[in-house]
């Protein structure tokens, strides 16, 4: 057992570093190190604009999307390549947090299933930054219950072929932003759910799309509802068969829990620091059993996770794929976040009430607590991820699914009907 | 980068397996639990045989000389099946004490004896019930010779020899005590794992001799656990994974309202955190034992680590095998006590979780903020 690079890994690394330290926008990495919760935390300069053009600049030099073909704009590099450049990009990684949801998930699929002149129109400047992708899946009625979506997918009666969408979808990261969008509809609601979907892209300025920010229950506004009224989008823009977009998103999906080795915040580091500075009864927090009793709780599911992830980098390294022990990670980080900023404010007395400035290290635990419930939803719930360890690692079997073998019309829609 | 046991590591592992689903099925384990025997004699000497006592002690010393991974893997594996013998007390604790500090005659008079099992080893630190501390240690050490009262002392009934804190002028020391030489006597406790004995020891004028330094012991003693409480993390580590199986088995067996219980979410999400649990102490354990092999400077804190995450993944796995389990699971018929009574008595041996939890923020705020990323 050992830390170390192999001679191989270790010669990359030092390629990265010297590619960074003449070529990173270090001008930004103060305020780049405030950035917390979806922000940025750059206020000098527009974030997208700086994201762009950092994402440019590693594009033309082959450090964009290390995962992905050259021809598609990426650089060809190994996983553990991947992880090691992860970890020497550092803060500056934030400032493509823009790109995160395209290079991740929506590239990945239109890699998979869209035709050769679409790959090679679409990909290149989804990887160079200069296009942003959004990915159009959730509803207001269907979050965990994807496949229960509503968004209607018609021929149009002209004879063209288009489909003529209407609908509406929720939790959109980056809308506004965005030029493409990854879209699944239903197509067919007289078959079981799964069976009626088929997945598109499209514009996202076409005509009839409206993207309307969420104010979210902590006030900041993240994510979009994005309403279709009538939007036409070609049938040349169609991933897969009519019908096959759940066989497509899963596709999509699969994407998003391949990101390796990031290592997800707990807000521990923070709290420790809060706690070497604050006091309880006139002594440091930290010599107070009770909070050392909370403190260590919260470490060895901080360690636990780094460790874990050093122990997928181990697999990547020797050319394997990691175990499903990764799975774990937002589990525990959602779950240990809102925990940990309950207890930063319970330290505070009556004051933790009160975010502000002058708060202890600016109301980060404040902005944490409000934050933290939506960690453990988005990208699957606390429950759907408890269900996906119970059943693909554990190998219990599935839920009894009672809407499996009913037409999507005939599913109910809302308890009350019941009555 | 690689935290992870290496495929010879692993070779061993399925070997160590083999041996003891053989030689160590839970009827051996009852055995102790219902019989007179304080542990299984000839399973401990098979385990001499093959080598797993003498893992970590050099060849020069009558080992085999593998090292301390070879030893977490092995742990691993004992705490799987519960292994009633005094692997924990003889290896990780005294022989261990007497390879970081005991005395060129020391090591050569008993690490060749601990190594084949003809000697067995005990720790006898703690005295009478709270968190142990110097200054709660009366037994005395003077002129050669050892009076005062051990309790628990785990293994106490079986062993040979025993370490022993005492107090020399104004210090705390360690000395070494030759069980059979007389001055000593023994008496058994009842405890919540009787796959483990605990044992009250009694010592007037004992004959004893020191290892390391007059006052030295204290620190000798909590750099010893540290070690004992990586390798004690893999064997609550090993019990944790069998129980999180067991719970499993059990789910996909057991019907209830016309389906599998594992397919109901109140199941499953159980399983789902006990997998949580047992895979967090994994990775911090693999951290631990590289942390010991390597003799790191973060010891103190990886030790600590390891010794809260596995106590918490252990008790928490084998209390939710038996709620699972159901009424099935409270039976004296089923094994799921077996783990329980194993995970509780560890997680109190080389002092409480809260004495760990505590230990571990201390002495990360002792090192610096980095430690803590």
């Amino acid at each position: 057992m050992d830390f170390n690079d192999t001679p191989q890994e270790a010669e990359f690394r030092k390629e990265v570093r010297s590619w960074l330290d003449a070529n990173a926008p270090k001008h930004l990495e103060a305020e780049l190190k405030r950035a917390s919760f979806g922000s940025s935390g750059l206020t000098s300069e527009d974030p997208i604009k700086a994201g762009k053009a950092w994402q440019k600049k590693k594009a033309d030099a082959g450090w964009a999307c290390l995962h992905w073909p050259k021809e598609y704009g990426g650089g060809a590099r190994t996983p553990i390549e991947r992880v090691i450049w992860g970890q020497e990009e550092g803060v500056y990684s934030v400032l493509s947090g823009p790109f995160t949801i395209g290079h991740g998930m929506c590239g990945p699929t239109v890699m998979a299933w869209a035709n050769e002149a679409w790959k090679e129109k679409l990909l290149p400047p989804l990887a160079s930054g200069e296009e942003i992708w959004c990915q159009l899946f959730s509803e207001p009625a269907s979050g965990s219950d994807l496949a229960g979506l509503r968004t209607r997918a018609v021929k149009a009666d002209d004879g063209s072929g288009d489909w003529i969408i209407n609908g509406q979808k929720i939790w959109t990261s980056g809308a506004r932003n965005s030029d493409w969008g990854l879209l699944i509809t239903r197509t067919d609601p007289d078959v079981p759910k799964h069976k009626g979907l088929t997945m598109f892209f499209l514009r996202m300025d076409s005509p009839g799309v409206k993207v309307v920010p969420i104010k979210q229950a902590n006030g900041a506004s993240g994510f979009n509802e994005v309403y279709f009224t009538d939007v036409r989008i070609p049938d040349s823009q169609r991933l897969g068969a009519v019908g096959e977009g759940w066989k497509v998103s899963l596709t999509t999906l699969m994407n998003e829990r391949l990101s390796i080795g990031s290592g997800m915040s707990t807000g521990f580091p923070e709290l420790f620091r809060f706690c070497m500075e604050a006091e309880v009864d006139g002594e440091p927090a930290v010599a107070d059993s009770n909070v050392r009793s909370k403190l260590a709780q919260f470490a060895i599911k901080q360690s636990g996770l780094k460790y874990t992830g050093m122990r997928a980098i181990s697999a990547l390294s020797k050319g394997e794929t990691p175990g499903p022990e990764n799975s774990i990670g937002k589990l525990v980080a959602g779950a240990t976040m809102q925990e940990l900023a309950m207890f930063a404010l319970d330290l505070q007395g009556e004051s933790g009430v009160v975010w502000d400035e002058d708060s202890p290290q600016n109301g980060r635990f404040q902005a944490m607590l409000m934050r933290s419930p939506a960690t453990r939803i988005e990208g699957g719930s606390d429950e759907i991820l408890r269900n996906i360890i119970g059943e693909r690692v554990l190998g219990l079997p599935g839920d009894i699914r009672v809407d499996k073998d009913v037409a999507f019309k005939d599913i109910p829609t809302s308890g009350k009907q019941k009555k | 980068m690689n935290l992870d046991f290496s495929d010879e590591q692993n070779q061993l592992r399925d070997q160590v397996r083999r041996f003891l689903e053989e030689r160590c099925p839970p009827k051996a384990v009852r055995a102790v639990l219902e019989g007179d025997a304080n542990h299984d004699a000839a399973l401990y000497g098979g385990l001499a045989e093959l080598g797993v006592l003498g893992a970590a002690i050099p060849e020069e010393y009558g080992g085999v000389g593998l090292g301390h991974l070879e030893l977490c893997v092995l742990a691993e594996e004992l705490g799987r099946v519960l292994a009633p013998v005094p692997v924990a007390s003889s290896i990780y604790l005294v022989a261990e004490c007497l390879m970081q500090a005991g005395s060129e005659e020391q090591k050569s008079a008993w690490l060749p004896k601990l190594a084949s099992g003809e000697t067995i080893g005990c720790w006898a630190i703690n005295e009478g019930s709270g968190r142990m501390q110097p200054s709660k240690i009366s037994a005395r050490f003077e002129n050669g010779k050892l009076t005062g009262t051990k309790s628990p002392v785990a293994d106490g009934a079986i062993a040979d020899i025993a370490i022993v804190a005492a107090r020399e002028g104004d210090g705390v020391s360690l000395v070494l005590v030759d069980l059979s030489a007389g001055g000593v006597s023994r008496e058994n406790l009842n405890s919540v794992d009787p796959t483990r004995v605990q044992t009250r020891l009694r010592f007037e004028d004992a004959p004893a001799t020191r290892i390391g330094g007059t006052g030295d012991g204290w620190h000798i003693a909590t750099q010893v656990m540290d070690r004992a409480a990586i390798l004690m993390g893999f064997e609550q580590l090993g019990g944790a994974d069998r129980s999180l199986e067991m719970a499993r088995d059990y789910a996909l067996e057991r019907m209830a309202f016309g389906r599998q219980i594992g397919s109901f979410q109140a199941i499953k999400h159980m399983l789902a955190d006990m997998y949580v649990s047992a895979t967090l102490a994994r990775s911090n354990c693999y951290y631990g034992a590289w942390a010991l092999a390597t003799s790191a400077a973060e010891l103190p804190v990886a030790a600590a680590t390891v010794r809260v995450s596995a106590t918490t993944a252990f008790q928490h796995c084998a209390k939710n095998n038996i709620q699972t389990h159901g009424g099935m699971g409270f039976t004296w018929e089923y094994d799921c006590h077996l783990y329980y009574r194993r995970s509780n008595a560890l997680a109190l041996a080389l002092g409480s979780l809260s004495t760990w939890e505590s230990l571990l923020i201390e002495r990360m705020s002792a090192g610096n903020v980095e430690a803590a990323a």
